[in-house]
């Protein structure tokens, strides 16, 4: 069924009988071509785009509890492209360039709203290094501009500078990034999947993965076997779990991250906006609701829930930015499990095992990646050779020495 | 989170910074024959458990000891606090 | 037309009136009154309106969980949108404005959105606004964004003080009704360390809401009693008007106390709310329950509440929402409150009852087995529909009706850690279950014990077991005896007939939402929510979850636990932001550290930068510069020319002692350290395991057995952390130890061909500082100005003649005055970090700017520095691959080709003539200046095979800020290559 104001219109006079599923529920196969792990926003975007731009039809999804429900229902929701290094920076662009064509792809609006993201910087060095990230973006034909005090005071009226801890000097601009409404993106995904014959299968949890002689023939599940002739895992804060039933130990650590929603509030923060002196972003969504969040709570945690020193610490950033805020009432706080890599950027490669794809290490930047994470994961899992954007995110790119460190951390998760 | 310093007792835990696995204290031999491989594990790869973890924490704001804290991923229970200077004596183990 | 809904008794204090304002129009009430308490007795029942569909609403609740009756409080830089007027205390001189409306709060245009709801049904958003793509963040979205949100910030900075404390205690009692009175009682009385918090600011839970007696008293008049008795108590802590908004981990709950949210404006030096950090071994939560409603059409009207909160109106506060009141029950707890009021003198037209078996009551007229079909009154309810029992309907004029659907208990902090709710089918409610916080238990109505009895026995018996637990040994206190009705409940959520019925009110989530919901496959409870908003509100679904859930189970054939639980999270209800920040805001947001001369550097007009943490002095203007510029070349040619002096205090610095120094350090360092000269300074290169560049400094070995060795400033902490771990981790049996003296030694640097002059003027005699005796990469422990300790360095970071002189902090101002008098005949000059940097790039010294954490040794030109035939950190992977492909970044000197150019920083490197695009990007620019000596802009950068492209011209780009040149590959050493100077 396709979505349009006209059919909006014509339910609504009608008593909206004619609304259907968005996705089914199937029963699950005996065997499939392509079995993707995992129902967040990157494996339904695999399923969508193995189905429509690789012709794949015999595809499944399977997800452990409700489709949606892990970092793509829980995240920020910033959509950007303003990454500095060459392995990247093309990914991130094509990225954006796909949510910027997805209302009309999926036919399911996912209100990608391109309100700009401005990363504030505070002194000379971070000038520096913000213009050689602009600079590198747009050698990658992304977007972006430097803004001086003047021009962020002119958006953001209400920014503390007189009383400021750390000098407003100006701001990394890029007008194309934005939000997204996550939940749509998950659904809109899900049922563009569907109705190209994917079948998304909740409450299936895989359990095992069934592997000989280097090949893997499918995967164990809490509704039974399930063959495939590729596997792709696509968990996100689970991927350790799932890769060692094929014995593998990643380079990735699972930690907390939570996320912050105030009171709905009449319009005051017209974009995204990060505090260069800490880590703090924020944003306003369509209902009011300032969505904002900071660091990780930095320590190996599945608890989906995280603790106060970290609700603080972001706190402290919010007020020291919009000393106006004191007096919005957070709403809600919630916690993510964020697949954390050692150089802080992600994996969509083969594995050692003939059929067993791996897709992860998306830290707590993956929301924004979906559309091209979906699309460059499918070209692998279609093709066996990765998708020109993504050639660098190689798993054995750490033995190598080929990292993709965007912050210079080095090798510890909780630092990138 | 609430550390029970084995020296200290029981510390707020934003005392402390995070590094990570406690294998960390098993740094491979520079001079063996595979170095380079063992060197990319030790410091890449983890086991990454949802459940008991051996973990690094550094008392900055406190004594300055490294601690190899044993805690539970899913609930945050702590059920062990070493110094990690002990544990490193006894080769890394437990 | 005062007070017209006041009526007697109550817990108001009467003899002190308060003249309040809402909107336009004054009213006046009484202390002890909530606003919305006031305003119900002066006959305002419309308060605020919907989000979606503006529908006029009035306050449903009397508590904290108030979904409708949310204003804009107070005025000016103070206002506090989206205040639950239900909570909000009365003060004289009040001032609340209704939000989310426009022109009025009886008349809102946007109510236009009520008539066109078809349309708005849930997630129509997601199928629609697609069409040209361009209108959406054109047309379609700025529309949706002009009605976004409830009530407006001021935009003005918050004026208000707020606070954190952190307390400790053995049994943290979460609610103050009948469970945690009795429950602190027993635990106070034991001897045992107790906090009691109330979100209220008169405790008593649900005996300040009844008229039940309580062992002879009324209920009221014994949590007095108990509070007042509990206040005498050293070991007893009791906090009002405090909310526990979280359980975290290892029994550390968040507790806000709304210290002056009472008050016009805080008191001088109070702050407006306190953040508390409890620290407790036990806790029990005795947060009671919450009624819940019952979902028909028209169900919002303002004048429809709670039964349970007319109740609590007319009994704590005087107050009736009308003269004339019915109530809809599906259980016994409804006609409480027809018997309340009557008693109380108020009208009740009608108790209907959804049970055929209801109780029957002489007071007032029961509809047994009859259900609301209808309401009418746009601004507040004027008549309800009943279908009767037998057939047919009746029509009933009242003001407002009392709705109860049974009782959900409140087991928010229960799931906290995740822990989910279980279901009750006796009491058809979800009760605590699953994983609770460690080290909680649950009591009284929270816990599904309704009856007075039950909840003063639960909370008794709770805090006896939990102080057991801690093996304290505990009597329960003599219990007043009280009513111990049992609930009679049979359950009914919703008349099914209705086409307009409102389970989220706030969101405007109506019953046919989630119908839809349903119909088009966002079944699981989370999708349910999501797709419809329910419980999304400021309320945070505490009325409505429940009731969303059951409708979902209805429609899909299932059991309620079938459909899922209701899930929870910090914090407990909206919480101001400002109290998480307390006073880390604005400057004080994180501590600012000030260097040894910076009171002195101050007296000069010295202009200040961030450095991390720290404030450094950036240059020092004299009279008559206009420009840095001016003050930074001076300061930087005055400094080769004679001396320039410079505070370098905030470089860490590392004192390492003991017979295994020197090997410690080998294995830190990548070039070797074992065999430094005591005396003697050696530069140093320190990598990470993965073989990327950490930091660099300097060591010096003091003795034998002690070295000094520094950081940069921002590395200080991260470097000492690092050797710490080395140490501990790696080394556990050399015998080593660490200690940061940044912040002992005040340390300066001396530069300039003449401080070997100045120096030895404040060097006492006995120190040879000839070159012989004391060559470039000296040092030595000495005393100055007569007797004080002092350390030397003969190193150069600017590639003078350099020296840097330690002394203990205390006497960095001293020693700062005495170099630049005793310079006074050098002309000696104070030079900043401008200057510092100028310096360092002429020199082609590295700093942050190279060091940015993705470069290596090789990249610096430093390869052969990382030493292979030791074990040092990093150096096995420093040889992977990808670290050491031919044309690996190499750090240049760049000049401009047009030397009326500049260089900037952050500018990317191509080949001559090369397109501007990514794949062509061979570099960048890192660190760039003005060179004063050499009259033109030079820079350092990283440049692929940038080694063996010395004297290449490539191009220079900054297509963010304009900038296309060509440059000059050159050495990055642009003054003084040999080093003469630094050796003279």
């Amino acid at each position: 069924m396709r979505y349009s104001g006209f059919r909006v219109l014509k339910e609504a006079l009608t008593g909206h009988r004619g609304w259907g599923p968005a996705w089914r529920d199937p029963e699950p196969q005996s065997d499939y071509d392509y079995v993707i792990i995992g129902g967040g926003g990157h494996g339904l975007a695999t399923a969508y785009y193995l189905a429509k731009e690789y012709k794949q039809s015999r595809v499944a999804v399977l997800e452990k509890g409700w489709i949606g429900g892990g970092n793509v229902g829980r995240n920020t929701t910033i959509v950007r492209s303003n990454y500095l290094l060459d392995g990247n920076e093309p990914f991130y662009e094509f990225s954006l360039k796909l949510w910027e064509g997805l209302e009309q792809d999926l036919n399911y609006n996912a209100m990608m709203s391109q309100r700009g993201i401005i990363n504030l910087m505070h002194s000379d060095a971070q000038r520096d290094a913000y213009i050689r990230r602009g600079n590198s973006m747009i050698l990658h034909g992304a977007d972006a501009e430097l803004l001086n005090q003047k021009q962020v005071l002119e958006k953001y009226p209400f920014l503390n500078v007189k009383n400021a801890r750390f000098p407003v000097m100006g701001g990394l601009l890029q007008a194309r990034a934005g939000t997204a409404r996550h939940d749509a993106v998950a659904w809109g995904y899900a049922r563009g999947a569907d109705q190209r014959g994917v079948d998304i299968i909740q409450n299936c949890e895989v359990t095992g993965l069934r592997i000989e002689n280097g090949k893997v023939l499918g995967v164990e599940t809490s509704r039974g076997y399930i063959g495939a002739k590729k596997v792709g895992s696509c968990v996100a804060g689970s991927s350790s779990k799932v890769m060692a039933y094929a014995g593998m130990r990643l380079p990735i650590e699972s930690h907390v991250l939570q996320a912050f929603v105030s009171e709905g509030l009449k319009p005051v923060l017209p974009g995204v906006i990060t505090f260069g002196a800490g880590h703090f972003y924020c944003s306003q969504s369509d209902k009011g609701g300032l969505v904002f969040g900071g660091n990780i709570d930095g320590y190996n945690s599945y608890a989906q829930r995280g603790n106060l020193p970290v609700v603080e610490d972001v706190i402290e950033e919010a007020i020291a930015m919009f000393p106006m805020l004191g007096r919005a009432r957070l709403l809600r706080s919630w916690g993510g499990i964020m697949d954390m890599s050692m150089d802080g950027s992600p994996i969509i490669d083969k594995t050692h095992i003939d059929g067993l794809y791996f897709n992860g290490g998306w830290c707590y930047g993956g929301f924004k990646a979906t559309p091209a994470s979906g699309f460059c994961y499918a070209h692998l899992l279609a093709t066996d050779t990765p998708h020109e954007t993504a050639t660098a995110f190689r798993l054995d790119r750490f033995r190598t020495g080929n990292v993709i460190d965007e912050k210079g951390s080095g090798a510890q998760p909780n630092l990138h | 989170m609430i550390i029970n310093h084995p020296i200290l007792g029981p510390r707020d835990s934003s005392e402390f910074v995070y590094l990570g696995d406690a294998t960390l204290l098993k740094r491979p031999d520079w001079q063996a024959e595979d170095a380079a491989e063992q060197f990319y594990d030790y410091l890449h790869t983890r086991d990454n458990p949802a459940g008991l973890h051996r973990e690094l924490w550094y008392h900055e704001q406190g004594d300055r000891s490294w601690l190899v804290v044993t805690r539970d991923t899913v609930t945050h229970e702590i059920t062990k606090v070493e110094l990690a200077r002990d544990v490193a004596r006894t080769g890394g183990s437990a | 037309m005062s007070q017209v809904n006041r009526l007697d008794g109550g817990l108001i204090d009467r003899s002190e009136t308060y003249s309040f304002r809402f909107d336009s129009t004054y009213h006046k009430g009484h202390k002890g009154d909530t606003l919305a308490s006031a305003l119900l007795a002066n006959g305002v029942r419309l308060m605020g309106r919907s989000f979606k569909y503006h529908r006029p609403r009035g306050p449903m609740t009397a508590g904290s969980e108030e979904p409708n009756a949310i204003v804009e409080l107070r005025e000016g830089a103070r206002k506090e949108p989206n205040t639950r007027a239900t909570t909000a205390e009365l003060y004289d001189g009040l001032r609340a404005a209704s939000q989310n409306r426009w022109p009025s709060l009886a008349f809102d245009a946007m109510e236009i959105n009520d008539l066109l709801s078809n349309f708005f049904a849930a997630g129509f958003y997601y199928k629609t606004f697609m069409w040209p793509a361009a209108f959406w963040e054109k047309v379609y979205e700025p529309i949706i964004r002009r009605a976004a949100g409830l009530g407006s910030l001021s935009s003005q900075d918050d004026p208000d003080d707020y606070d954190k404390g952190f307390l400790h205690c053995d049994l943290l009692i979460i609610g103050g009704g009948p469970a945690g009175l009795a429950a602190a009682l027993t635990a106070g009385e034991s001897g045992a360390r107790v906090i009691l918090c109330d979100e209220d600011f008169l405790i008593g839970g649900r005996l300040n809401f009844e008229t039940y007696d309580v062992g002879g008293q009324s209920g009221a008049a014994w949590a007095a009693e108990t509070v007042a008795r509990l206040q005498t108590m050293p070991n007893v802590r009791v906090m009002p008007r405090t909310t526990v908004i979280g359980a975290f981990d290892h029994g550390i709950y968040g507790a806000v106390e709304r210290v002056s949210d009472h008050l016009p404006v805080p008191q001088e030096g109070k702050p407006r709310q306190i953040l508390w950090r409890i620290t407790s071994t036990r806790a029990i939560l005795c947060a009671g329950a919450t009624e819940r409603p019952i979902v028909f059409e028209n169900n919002d009207r303002p004048g429809i509440m709670q039964a349970s909160a007319i109740r609590a109106y007319a009994n704590r506060w005087a107050v009736t929402p009308a003269q004339q009141v019915a109530i809809f029950t599906n259980n016994d707890d409804g006609h409480r409150t027809a018997s309340d009021l009557v008693s109380k003198g108020v009208e009740v037209v009608s108790v209907i009852d959804t049970r055929q078996d209801a109780l029957i009551s002489t007071d007032y007229d029961v509809i047994a087995g009859g259900v609301i079909d209808q309401t009418w009154g746009r601004l507040g309810l004027k008549q309800i529909e009943v279908k009767m029992p037998k057939g047919g309907i009746r029509r009933i004029k009242c003001g407002a009706l009392g709705v109860s659907g049974g009782w959900n208990p409140n087991v928010h902090l229960t799931c906290h850690q995740r822990g989910r709710p279980v279901w009750d089918e006796a009491l058809s409610a979800f009760v605590p279950g699953g994983a609770l916080p460690p080290g909680m238990t649950v009591a009284g109505a929270a816990n599904g014990v309704f009856s007075t009895h039950g909840a003063l026995n639960s909370g008794a018996e709770t805090a006896k077991a939990a102080l057991s637990d801690l093996g304290m040994t505990s009597k329960a206190p003599t219990l007043p005896d009280a009513e111990d009705t049992p609930v009679r409940i049979t359950p009914f959520w919703h008349v099914k007939s209705a086409k307009r019925a409102w389970v989220d009110q706030q969101n405007d989530v109506t019953a046919k939402d989630i119908k839809l919901a349903h119909q088009e496959n966002f079944r699981s409870v989370e999708h349910l929510k999501r797709y419809t908003t329910l419980g999304m509100a400021t309320d945070q679904g505490k009325t409505s979850n429940v009731a969303g859930l059951a409708i979902m189970a209805e429609v899909a054939g299932k059991a309620i636990p079938e459909v899922g639980t209701t899930m929870f999270r910090p914090p407990y209800a909206p919480t101001a932001m400002g109290v998480f920040a307390g006073r880390a805001w604005g400057k004080d947001v994180r501590p600012t550290r000030l260097t040894p001369s910076h009171k002195w550097a101050e007296e000069q007009g010295a202009v200040f930068t961030e450095s991390g943490l720290w404030l450094r002095a950036q240059w020092y203007p004299k009279a008559g510069e206009t420009h840095w510029r001016e003050s930074c070349d001076r300061e930087v040619l005055q400094t080769r020319k004679s001396v320039g002096v410079c505070d370098v205090t905030s470089l860490g610095k590392i004192d390492v002692q003991g017979a295994d120094a020197a090997t410690f350090l080998n294995l830190v360092y990548c070039n070797g350290m074992a065999k430094i000269p005591v005396g003697k300074v050696r530069y140093g290169l320190m990598l990470r395991e993965d073989g990327f560049v950490m930091d660099d400094g300097t060591a010096a070995r003091l003795a034998e057995d002690h070295f000094v060795v520094t950081t940069t400033t921002a590395n200080a902490v991260g470097v000492y952390r690092h050797m710490e771990f080395v140490r501990q981790c790696l080394c556990p049996d050399m015998d080593v130890q660490l200690i940061s003296t940044t912040e002992a030694w005040a340390q300066f640097a001396v530069a300039g061909p003449n401080s070997r002059a100045l120096l030895r003027k404040i060097v006492d005699p006995g120190v040879d500082l000839s070159n012989d005796a004391f060559p470039f990469m000296a040092c030595a422990e000495v005393t100055i100005c007569g007797g004080l300790r002092a350390r030397l360095f003969r190193i150069s970071f600017s590639g003078e003649l350099a020296y840097e002189i330690a002394v203990p902090t205390r006497y960095g101002d001293a020693l700062i005055r005495r170099l630049m008098t005793a310079g006074e005949e050098f002309d000696v000059v104070p030079y900043g970090l401008e200057a510092l940097n100028v310096m360092r790039i002429e020199k082609g010294h590295v700093t942050a700017n190279e060091l940015n954490g993705t470069t290596t040794a090789l990249n610096l030109g430093m390869g052969r520095m990382v030493s292979k035939t030791k074990d040092s950190i990093g150096s096995v992977l420093s040889e992977r691959p990808g670290m050491n492909e031919e044309d690996a970044l190499k750090l240049v000197g760049l000049k401009p080709v047009d030397l009326s150019n500049n260089v900037p920083a952050g500018a990317h490197l191509l080949t001559k003539g090369a397109k501007v695009t990514a794949t062509n990007d061979q570099g960048y620019v890192t660190s760039a200046c003005y060179s004063p000596n050499l009259g033109h802009h030079i820079a350092l950068g990283f440049l692929k095979s940038g080694d063996s492209r010395i004297g290449e011209v490539i191009r220079l780009v900054s297509p963010l800020t304009g900038v296309d040149h060509e440059v000059e590959v050159v050495s990055a050493h642009f003054l003084d290559p040999e080093g003469e100077r630094l050796r003279a």
